[in-house]
């Protein structure tokens, strides 16, 4: 198979594109889309495999991934913009996702999104000024005995109070600094 | 692998597990791991080693018990030395509740001896002893990532015995007699699912099945559980992975499809680490792969995320999805068994339906069909959660009563509350109010009350819950999730949203309440597929019980003007 990341660049100026070969994560998704023997079936694969490479999808990766598997760019647009999953904006340092599932609801999630809202100054799907926190929302996580739940970069708290769930995200964030110098 | 060497590994780990008296379970699902379960797994190694016991006690990562609220659990199962007057030995089971890495060295010194009083919970409570566990059995027993464990519990027997002495009409009759129906929500017979994929001519249609894949049937596992405050099938892939593997395998036989396709949410991260790493071993231990326990039978599977889409869940939506385009359903007939995948008969069920044909296979369709009511068969699991003392995931027997799932298996409301309804079936179910407790839960009784069985959510309402903020919640989720593709779900579900925002700020009138319901039953009749159709339910039901809400926050004098003139409304 030959090497797709040189192909000619998504720019369409003929010369394979520097951002390609140099940044290596391009090589994941590569691997992801070669998986599939380069179909279309695959597309999703790719974005998922772009999504955690990039923490986002950019219009470059996308149109990379267009070219690659011969699909029109409406098309990967298209599929990148259905699925919650996927993200088109860049995200923060880390990342707080509130469950907002029936569960988690009747406990009083809202008001727990809300006190994080407030503490942080930011609104659902938004990240802070200084890039640290980015808060989403989550249909639901199926960690339901723990509602109302949130994570914080992927690990799961349970159990959350309006009134210290900031404090309890603050805590956290500050040992995580702690942790990677 | 044949059957002999299917026994000899069986029989090799019973004995190595024989060797130890003491079982330290710890539970390892999703929940529990939040707790840190996976510390404590690790005191318990550390507590052992320095005590010196690791020759009389193993520690077992497991799935989920089921009894998430007081976790993290840990079970400890001891031998009895044959101590019983007919000499036989009995594990001895014991529970620990909120247990925690520095509970280890007290866990490890009264191993064998008096259990540690201030962490025990019962066994014997009605959480446990009014459940029957079918499709849960393994979950909380074997460890999920080791395929001997899952063997010598009785794994792949099934898959054998389809295998060797049986004929694929044989295993499909068998699945029919059984009378099992799919857990997806809808319960359709499986028997007959399996029938028609396996009588489908697959070249009826065209197909446009992609290079590098040799099969011209499908099975789908369809693990997209997209209801929110529903866990059943998180649990059974976390905690039991290979039990999925062999169902879909024995589907598979059964239809004549030689690929499968696991459709997993990408919000499930640990199902999907279990199951890769599950059918990795299975792979290489020759269950899955070509020529299988030396049979000319060949079957692989493959695992397909999600990416967040509630329609994925309905068959045609996940069909587009695996073919790597929007989750957009379409017109049926033709049914996905006819024109599924690529153009190709498929078998698609859900993870619950599929973890049931093994113990059918084993145990024999006339024991399954023992269990449960006339028309619904066997068990089902709900995750149970919301005001109720124990949340946790529970496996019931077809036809038991609302009453004794909330009040006895749930120990019944938080002190102080009181009960006001039950909501099954997630955004396409309805709340059930406490004047139908008593009624059996089974596929019929659950549609006549307004509702559905759906893929097990059950959320239990106290009185503080405003039944019109919940409908409001569900429709906003539905509008959200509406793929757009059909005009009466997109454009009604946005209205009827809108409609219940204004009744929840005391701007409707009697006009909109007269306008919702006309538009939940348009949206309910005239949607293309099951999203549309069964969005307006929570409203319709929530209107059919709770009426008096919805009246409570209208403003009756409103639709009439000072003149005695009609004014408009404009929805």
């Amino acid at each position: 198979m030959v090497n797709q990341l040189n192909r000619p660049s998504p720019a369409g100026n003929g010369q394979p594109d520097a951002r390609l070969l140099s940044d290596k994560r391009y090589k994941l998704i590569e691997a992801a889309m070669r998986r599939y023997g380069y179909q279309g079936h695959g597309l999703i694969e790719a974005l998922h495999s772009a999504q955690e490479a990039f923490g986002y999808l950019d219009d470059f990766t996308l149109r990379h991934i267009a070219r690659t598997l011969r699909l029109p760019p409406s098309k990967v647009f298209g599929v990148a913009t259905f699925y919650n999953y996927f993200t088109l904006k860049p995200q923060g340092a880390h990342t707080c996702v509130v469950c907002m599932g029936t569960a988690c609801y009747i406990k009083g999630a809202h008001e727990v999104l809300r006190a994080i809202e407030d503490a942080y100054g930011v609104k659902a799907g938004g990240t802070t000024a200084d890039n640290q926190l980015s808060l989403l929302t989550a249909r639901c996580f199926g960690s339901c005995a723990l509602a109302p739940v949130l994570t914080l970069d992927g690990e799961t708290i349970g159990k959350v109070l309006p009134e210290t769930v900031a404090d309890q995200i603050a805590q956290r964030l500050v040992s995580m600094e702690h942790a990677q110098p | 692998m044949n059957l002999e060497e299917l026994n000899a590994i069986a029989n090799n780990e019973r004995l190595a597990q024989a060797q130890k008296r003491h079982h330290l379970h710890v539970c390892v699902g999703t929940a529990c791991q939040a707790l840190n379960s996976e510390q404590i797994a690790k005191a318990l190694q550390a507590a052992l080693k320095q005590q010196g016991r690791q020759n009389e006690a193993a520690v077992k990562c497991v799935g989920c018990p089921g009894l998430c609220s007081l976790g993290p659990l840990v079970e400890v199962v001891s031998r009895d030395d044959g101590a019983a007057p007919d000499g036989l030995a009995r594990p001895r089971s014991l529970l620990y509740q909120f247990v925690k890495p520095e509970d280890a060295d007290a866990i490890v010194t009264h191993l064998g001896g008096e259990p540690v009083k201030r962490l025990e919970t019962p066994l014997d409570q009605p959480f446990f002893t009014r459940q029957l566990k079918i499709v849960l059995e393994n979950c909380g027993r074997v460890d999920p990532e080791r395929i001997e464990d899952y063997i010598a519990a009785g794994g792949y027997q099934a898959l054998m015995k389809v295998l060797t002495e049986m004929t694929p009409q044989q295993v499909v009759d068998e699945i029919t007699r059984s009378g099992l129906r799919g857990r997806g929500g809808a319960g359709f017979p499986t028997g007959l699912k399996w029938g028609t994929v396996a009588k489908a001519d697959p070249n009826r249609y065209p197909t446009s099945v992609p290079e590098g894949i040799q099969s011209r049937k499908f099975v789908i596992c369809n693990g997209d559980e997209g209801d929110p405050g529903a866990f059943m099938d998180r649990s059974v892939m976390e905690g039991d992975p290979h039990r999925v593997l062999e169902g879909m395998a024995i589907a598979g036989y059964a239809v004549g499809a030689n690929y499968g396709f696991i459709y997993v949410r990408a919000e499930y991260p640990l199902a999907v680490k279990r199951l890769r790493t599950a059918i990795r071993q299975a792979q290489r231990a020759g269950l899955l792969g070509s020529n299988i326990g030396g049979t000319p039978f060949s079957f692989n599977v493959e695992i397909r995320l999600g990416a967040g889409a509630f329609v994925c869940g309905e068959e045609t939506a996940l069909i587009a999805s695996i073919e790597g385009g929007r989750g957009l359903p379409r017109p049926r007939p033709p049914f996905p068994a006819e024109f599924g995948l690529w153009g190709c008969p498929t078998l698609i069920n859900n993870v619950e339906t599929l973890a049931n044909v093994p113990p059918i296979i084993l145990k024999g369709a006339d024991w399954f069909a023992s269990i449960g009511t006339e028309k619904s068969k066997g068990t089902k699991v709900f995750a149970l959660t919301g005001q109720v003392k124990h949340t946790g995931l529970i496996e019931v027997p077809m036809g038991i009563t609302l009453r004794e799932i909330v009040f006895d298996i749930g120990g019944g409301m938080p002190e102080g509350k009181s009960f006001k309804a039950v909501q099954t079936g997630g955004p396409s179910g309805g709340c059930i109010p406490a004047e139908f407790l008593d009624m059996p839960v089974d596929y019929e009784s659950l549609a006549k009350v307004g509702s559905i069985m759906g893929s097990g959510g059950m959320i239990v309402m106290d009185d503080s819950t405003d039944m019109v903020e919940v409908a409001r919640f569900f429709m906003e989720f539905c509008m959200d999730e509406s793929c757009g593709k059909c005009i009466p779900c997109r454009a009604g579900t946005v209205q009827i949203h809108r409609l219940l925002t204004k009744i929840q700020q005391g701007q409707a009138t009697e006009r909109d309440l007269q306008t919702l319901e006309e538009l939940c039953d348009l949206v309910k009749h005239t949607s293309l597929c099951g999203l549309g159709q069964s969005a307006p339910n929570p409203v319709i039901s929530t209107l059919k019980y709770f009426r008096e809400e919805y009246l409570a926050k209208i403003k009756r004098e409103a639709s009439f003007s000072t003149n005695g003139k009609r004014v408009e409304e404009h929805v």
